[in-house]
Formats: C-alpha cells, structure tokens, sequence
C-alpha cells in the first residue's frame, strides 16, 4: 500500500489511508482493504481493465467512469437494471459532475466482480447511522464496508437504494474527481493554471490561452493525475443533469424488442437444451418416488433427473420439457410443519400474540410509559390486523442459463444479487467462485424476489448433472406456487386517548420483524408513550423480502389504526395525523399539499369518499389520498394523489414513474393479494386466481414532488408502496363505514 | 414442418404443429422480443398479431399460423427502422420500466389504434385489460395511447425541470 500515512500504520487501531487516493487507490497493505478501483499500479485495474476497458485507446479514470478515444464517457454501474432507471439516473450524476456531454454517455452495467462491491450500500444496511456521519468520506468507515460488503457479496440492488448511496457517495464523487484529473492533465499540458479552466459538454476550455481540447485528448495523461478524494462536489444551481426529466436509456431498448433479459439468453456458440422443474408443493420436503414412464416416450426429452428437491426434465425445448414434466408422477415426503391452512397460521400468530400478552414479547421500540398511560387514557382503542402471504409475480418467470465444462461455470440470470448468486453456485456444485462468471443483463422485474437465488443454484446443478449447457425456466405455476414469499401476519394494536381525543400512548404486538428494523414503529407521530413488540412466530413459507418488506403489512397495521382512532376521536382523519406531526415539519408539508392537491376538504361526487394514509420509507415521507366510489356496493378506486419528499429528487419523471408503480403495486395487493393453503401446499398458481390490477382497474394517479432540501436523499422504488394499502381501506371506511381489518380487499364484498 | 410468413419473411421450422407460436418464434426462429409470461393467456407478455390480429402465442399453436402472417415486436417498425407511433408515444411518454410486457402491451396497443383510430378510454380499457404489467405502468400507457392517438400532446424531454 503506497497511501499510507506514516501515524496510519500503527497497529493499534483500524489503519486509515492518508486523504491522497482515497478514490481510485485503496489497497491496504497486509489488511486487504479495498475502496472502488483505481488506476494506480498495485491496484486491481489489471484484471479489471480487460472487462470494462477492452478496447485499445481506452483509459479507465477510475472504476465508474471510462472515457473513450471517441469522447464518448462510459458509466459503469453497479447496480442491476429491473426496472427502477437506476441505469440512466446513476449515469446522470456521474455525467453533472463530469461535465460530460449527455448524448455522448453511455450505461454499462458493471460486472459481477468482486472489486464492485456496492459499499455504501453495504453501509446503509449495516449502520444507517454512519452515511449521515459529518465527514462521509471518513475512510475507516468506507474501507470497513467495502471489505464487509467482499466478503458478505453484497453486490444488491434492492432498499431502494441506488441513488442515494452509489448515487450520493460513488458516482458523483467519481465523477468530480475524473473532471479534475482532467483539468489536472490539461493545465500541466497547457501550462496554465488548472483553476483558469473549466469544463462543460465533455470539452476543457482554457479561454485565456484559446486552448480546447475533448476530454479524450487527456484521458490517458489524467490517469497519471494525483487522484483528490475530496473532489468539490457541485452545489444544487451548478446542477445541469441531476433534477432533470432525462430519458432513460434503457427505454430505446425495450420498446422494439431488443433489451435482453435473463431469460432471453443465447450464448454464442452454445446449443441450449431446456429445464423444466416440478419443486415440492409443500415447503422442504422432498422426492421419495417418481414415475416418469410417460415423460420418457415424450418427444424431444433428454434426461428426467431426480434432483433430490425438484425433479427436473430436460428436452429440446422448454415446451416439451414442460409437457414432459408435467406428465411425472411425483410422491413428496411428510412436512412436520403444523400448518395445513391459513387458519393454521393464524392460530400460529394469535398463539404468540396471546402469550406475549400485553406486555410480553420483544421490546422493539419504546418511549414513556405506555401500559401506564393505557391504563390512565380517557378511553382506549384496539383493533387487530392481518396480512396475507404474497407472491412477487415479476412478469419473467424465473430462469437461469447454466453451462458448466472444463471445470468452469458460467451462469446467464436475471439477479439482484450477482455475487451472492456466485457463492450460492459455488457452494451447491463444489466449484470455487473464481471459476464462476456470472453474466447478468436486464431483469423482467424482481421486488426482492431476486434477492434470492436458488433457481441459479438449481440451474447449475442440473447443468453440471447432465452436461449440457441448459436454460431452466419456471412455470408461472412453480414460481407462484413454489418459491419464496411476502411474510403473513398479524398485528394487535391499542391506543390510550385523552379526554381530547389526542394519543397518549401507543402499545403494538406482532411476530414478523424482517427489515428496515424501524417499519414497525409509529415514529413520525409525537406519541408520548409508545411501545413496539415482536412475539416471533414460525412462517410456514419461506421468507424473502418484498417491495418495501416490513412496510408493505406495517404501513396497512399502523395507518389503519390511526385513522380508527382519529373516528374514535371524532376528529378528521387527516387534521388528526397534521396535529400528530408538529414535530415533524416535512410530514405536516406532505400531508398539507396532498390535501390540498386531493380536494380533501371540499365535498366529493355521490358515493365517494376519500382515504389517506402517511408513511415515511427508504428515506422518502409518502402521503396518498385515495377516493373510492362505492355507489355499487363495491369499491372502484377512481383517483389517486401522491405527494412524495424524498429530500430532493435527481429525476423527477422517473421518480414519478416508481412512485406511480409503487402504488399500483402496493393496490394490486391490497384489493388481491392472497396465497391460501390446502394441505400445506399453495393454493393460487396463475394469474387467473393469483389476480393483478389491470388497465381497467387503476385509478388516475397524481404524482407531486416536494424538494425540501438539506436531507439524505431518499429512495423511490419502494416508497410509494406502503401508503397504498391503508389510504384505500380508510377511504371505503369513510364511503361505507366498512372498516377493513385484513387484506385483500376485493373478496370481502364479492 | 411449420410454414409461416413472419414479419414479412417466409419461414419454414421443423416443430411439433402443436408448439406454440411463442416458443417457435422464441427458439426456433431466435426472436425474443416476444415474452413469456404465464403460458395460459392470462398476462399478454406474448402478444403477437396472426394476420393482423392480436393473439396470446403461449396458448396458439404453430399450425394455427399455417400459411398466415405473424407479426411481432420486431416487425412493427417501418421498413427503414422508423419507430411506428406506438412506438413513438412509448418513448416520449418514457412508459416503461423493467420492459418485459411491454412488447405485449405495445402490440396489443397497436392492434388496438389499426382497428380503431380515436379510442375512447372505455376502449382502451377493453382493447388492454388483457395485458398486466406488474410494474404499474397503465397510467403511461393509457397515455401513450391517446398521444398514438393524436388525442394528445407527447410530452418533450422537460429539459430544465426542477422538482
């Protein structure tokens, strides 16, 4: 390690690197640590270099950004694209920063290497704490993380967390530093002083002398260039890319046909055969008999393999795979779960909510004395909630390509998790993860479900059994019926009001705690005493997160009771929250301009009413009012408001774009949303009974921004979610006087 | 063998007459703009048009195309690669996000204007409810469509704009 400060090498404490190289550099002699990559021998850039700069004349800046002898600057993002524009809006602050010509940046997704570990993404997960630190650049804290985040392979895309920590504190900072090893290069060249040049559209300007040069002509001597690890970042009206509606650039794309997905995968001079798979329909049991003489004679099959956990058939064609899969006759082995039924697994929950009781379980947040103050309230509230387990359904089914020969592995998948996918592979076929490359292009949509990866594991498996190079694809039916799952359960809530209406205290018992930690927490609200429980109880499906995870149920527990207390209170359920909020200047901002923007105070059609709902995830305050009209009997969502402050937003179409999903999404599971069980097994396996919101169903939707500035910037994928939910149910509440205590929606008034 | 007309070419595939339009088009011809996506007909990710007209190819058998013309994502765009003005709206409507339905709902969409040049928005509820798109984006889409339409106005890059 050559950018060690002489007081950083003492063995006592965690060694820090000097200020110079922070970026670029950072190879920690003896310790292994590693930030970002850099050009500087002794770095990893050699094995790097062939994957990301190939071409001759191309010169690696730093580790996301190329600059080409074209001019052309190439953002390498770590991220994987499924759809939230991570791609374009990563690049769009990189290219602010850069000053580089927009029309001339390209998006390059960074490959599945080791060396791209996503740090800070690492950090937000880890200690959310320390990106808020004074100086975010303290290096023992990046350094930390990076190494944490190696060996934990945490390449992820997911916490909606692209932009406001790869975003925030790599791609600007990589950016801004590139600008001045550019600037650098051309003042020692020009023999100018490197403050007397400036830079826009990917072209150095030095007006005095009349020099102007592209920034390829010094894309090599930049590398050369003292890397600052402090680059000034731009300051909000320096901005020329970042808060602007650029396009996206994965669109062109995906509207002729031509993006790839995982699934889409055709190898070069690989013949694929396909994988069809039948998993167990009961979670962990396994194959005890098979009868495959029917899918023997079949055409186009190739081998039918007892796999152990699935049974798999492969042919010449995944239709005859699927066929041929279909027709084997398959004996699984007993569950010793005690859940046969939904019933069963609520009588899981209510169990460890009653022994709990009112005091009992895992304290997971606490303020005053709420037992106390429900004891002394004027009156009390209580109502109890349930969530149902939910699929992700992202529209390409599951699916891995896999070849393994020569004692190598190659993986094409459509993943969240490239490099815990690598380790998953090598653990389940004995192959070092140095011997596994994992290709990953665009992804058919994920929600968490990418987060895992055991249909890769699976892929490679039947690769390395059968020796053929294979592309495994799920049946809409296994991946509904047999994969990982949105967590049931159910919440008590009470609630101690003063003589006023106001609350006092706040008690809450449930037994999912998944992630963020602080979901289940009424923390926006100025309660005097609140208490927060988790009573763990056994899923009977397996967990995986999904969009906005702990929100998606605690969002519907927590907003749903607010506004059972603000009727209790005979107070309006909106000034009900804003007189909660006085602490809280940003929500109460939120909550006033959706009122404003939804007409909440003036008088709705005939058979209408309207909900709302305030929920603060991922860094972004959410509050949506939704109006229903219920002149039928049944609920029709007509419209639907959303105001969003995210602190400030670098692309407001396409944070609008996420927010609008966010909501259809969070919509979908709230009116359908539901896996029942029969037999341990899931009952629901299509979309014809496993029922999405379709175009006739949506509401208009009105999505409005507010930058309220010197914040963290939040996320946008996930946030729109969790309003959804409980602002429908409040709303058909206020229509009917229906209060909906468990999801879905729509079967409750068929 | 399987004859067919696709995308203008004729083509002739060694298959099952009972494998899908979806999968001959998929594997054997080596297209794969158009999706699978359920494999029932339930989500339209495989929407292609059989003589001009918009069907599932999950569920449509290869023998069912016999002689006819199959269009896909990849033959509506002018000869000259022009974008058609579905394709057009999709762009400056900035409709999708991770794109794996959208082949369907754009030929669905287009299906929809040929027949029907000035759709009300009843219209586009039939002519679409048979196309999920799990990431939400019917709002852009309903769009998109008037915009085809010429009902409304495609919105520019809003260069400039601040939140």
């Amino acid at each position: 390690m050559n950018d060690m400060s002489p007081e950083d090498k003492k063995p006592s404490k965690l060694a820090k690197w000097s200020r110079r190289g922070f970026i670029g550099a950072g190879v920690l002699a003896g310790g292994g640590l590693l930030i970002g990559i850099g050009v500087r021998p002794g770095n990893p850039i050699g094995s790097l270099a062939s994957k990301v700069a190939p071409n001759a004349g191309e010169q690696l800046v730093n580790s996301w950004v190329k600059i080409d002898m074209n001019n052309v600057v190439t953002a390498i993002v770590p991220h994987c694209e499924m759809g939230q524009g991570a791609h374009s809006v990563l690049a769009q602050m990189l290219a602010d920063e850069l000053d580089a010509a927009w029309d001339q940046v390209q998006v390059m997704q960074a490959p599945a290497d080791g060396s791209y570990v996503v740090s800070d993404t690492a950090r937000l997960f880890a200690a959310p704490f320390t990106l808020n630190a004074a100086d975010w650049l303290e290096p023992t804290w990046d350094g930390l993380f990076t190494q944490l985040g190696k060996s934990m392979d945490l390449l992820i895309t997911g916490g909606s967390s692209s932009i406001r920590t790869t975003g925030q504190y790599q791609m600007r900072i990589a950016g801004a530093a590139a600008r001045q090893m550019l600037v650098g290069a051309a003042a020692d060249a020009w023999g100018v002083p490197a403050a007397e040049i400036t830079t826009r559209d990917s072209t150095l300007t030095h007006e005095a002398s009349g020099n102007s040069a592209p920034y390829s002509e010094f894309a090599s001597a930049a590398a050369d260039q003292s890397m600052d690890h402090t680059p000034k970042l731009k300051t909000r009206d320096q901005y020329r890319l970042m808060g602007r509606s650029k396009a996206r650039t994965d669109i062109p794309a995906k509207i002729n046909g031509t993006a790839e997905f995982g699934i889409d995968a055709e190898p070069d001079g690989l013949e694929l055969s396909y994988a069809a798979v039948v998993r167990p329909p009961v979670p962990s049991t396994t194959v005890t008999a098979m009868d495959a003489s029917r899918a023997e004679t079949m055409p186009g099959v190739l081998q039918i393999l007892n796999m152990g956990n699935f049974v798999t058939v492969v042919a010449d064609s995944y239709w005859q795979a699927q066929q041929a899969v279909n027709t084997v006759q398959i004996e699984w082995s007993a569950s010793d779960s005690p859940v046969r039924t939904m019933d069963d697994q609520f009588a899981v929950f209510a169990a460890a909510l009653d022994e709990a009781g009112e005091t009992g379980g895992n304290q997971a947040a606490a303020r005053g004395d709420a037992q106390a103050a429900l004891a002394d309230a004027a009156s009390n509230v209580e109502a109890e909630y349930r969530a149902p387990y939910l699929a992700h359904a992202p529209m390409e089914p599951l699916n891995c390509t896999a070849h393994v020969a020569d004692g190598k592995c190659d993986i094409w998948t459509s993943t969240q998790v490239p490099l815990m996918a690598r380790s998953e592979v090598a653990g389940t076929i004995g192959m070092g993860t140095e011997d596994i490359t994992i290709h990953h292009p665009y992804l058919g949509g994920a929600f968490g479900r990418r987060l895992g990866s055991e249909y890769v594991a699976m892929a490679a498996r039947v690769a390395q059994a059968t020796g053929y190079p294979i592309k495994m694809i799920w049946s809409r039916e296994e991946d509904t019926q047999k994969a990982l799952y949105r967590c049931a359960d159910m919440s008590r809530i009470r609630a101690g009001l003063d003589e006023s209406g106001a609350m006092v205290a706040y008690d809450s018992v449930f037994t999912q705690r998944h992630d963020p930690a602080e979901a289940c927490v009424p923390a926006i609200y100025n309660i005097a005493n609140t208490s927060v429980r988790v009573a763990e109880a056994e899923l009977h499906l397996p967990f995986q997160a999904w969009r906005s995870v702990d929100h998606s149920q605690q969002g519907f527990f927590i907003e749903s009771f607010i506004d059972e207390a603000a009727h209790a209170a005979g107070a309006d359920s909106l000034d009900y929250r804003l007189a909660m909020l006085q602490n809280a200047p940003r929500h109460k901002a939120v909550l006033e301009k959706v009122a404003e923007i939804s007409g909440w105070r003036e008088a709705g059609g005939e058979g209408t009413a309207k909900g709302v709902a305030i929920v603060e995830s991922f860094g972004t305050i959410v509050a949506e009012v939704i109006e229903v009209d219920m002149s039928s009997g049944k609920p029709k969502m007509t419209n639907c408001w959303a105001v969003c402050d995210a602190g400030y937003v670098m692309n407001p179409d396409g944070f609008r774009n996420q927010i609008e999903g966010g909501i259809v999404f969070g919509l979908t599971a709230a009116m359908y949303g539901e896996l029942e069980l029969k037999d341990g097994a899931i009952v629901q396996s299509n979309f014809h009974d496993y029922k999405m919101l379709r175009m006739n169903e949506v509401p208009n939707i009105e999505v409005a921004l507010i930058n309220s500035g010197d914040v963290p910037v939040g996320g946008a994928g996930e946030p729109g979610l969790p309003p959804a939910a409980p602002a429908l149910a409040n709303a058909i509440f206020a229509a009917s006087g229906n209060r909906l205590r468990e999801l879905p929606i729509a079967k409750q008034f068929t | 063998m399987a004859s067919f007309i696709l995308n203008g070419q004729p083509v002739t595939v060694d298959a099952d007459p009972a494998m899908p339009i979806l999968w001959v088009v998929r594997e054997k011809v080596g297209l794969s703009g158009t999706k699978f996506g359920c494999g029932i007909a339930q989500c339209g990710a495989c929407t292609v048009h059989l003589d001009g007209q918009p069907v599932r190819s999950c569920s449509t058998s290869i023998s069912q195309a016999e002689g006819r013309e199959v269009t896909t994502i990849e033959g509506i765009a002018g000869p000259d690669g022009e974008l058609s003005k579905v394709q057009q709206a999709w762009v400056s409507e900035q409709v999708p996000q991770c794109g794996y339905c959208q082949s369907g709902q754009i030929m669905s969409a287009t299906a929809l204007l040929r027949d029907n040049p000035s759709p009300s928005d009843d219209d586009i509820d039939a002519a679409m409810s048979g196309n999920i798109c799990r990431c939400g984006t019917y709002t852009r889409i309903r769009r998109a469509i008037k915009v085809a339409a010429g009902q409304e106005t495609a919105r520019t890059e809003a260069e400039g704009e601040e939140a």
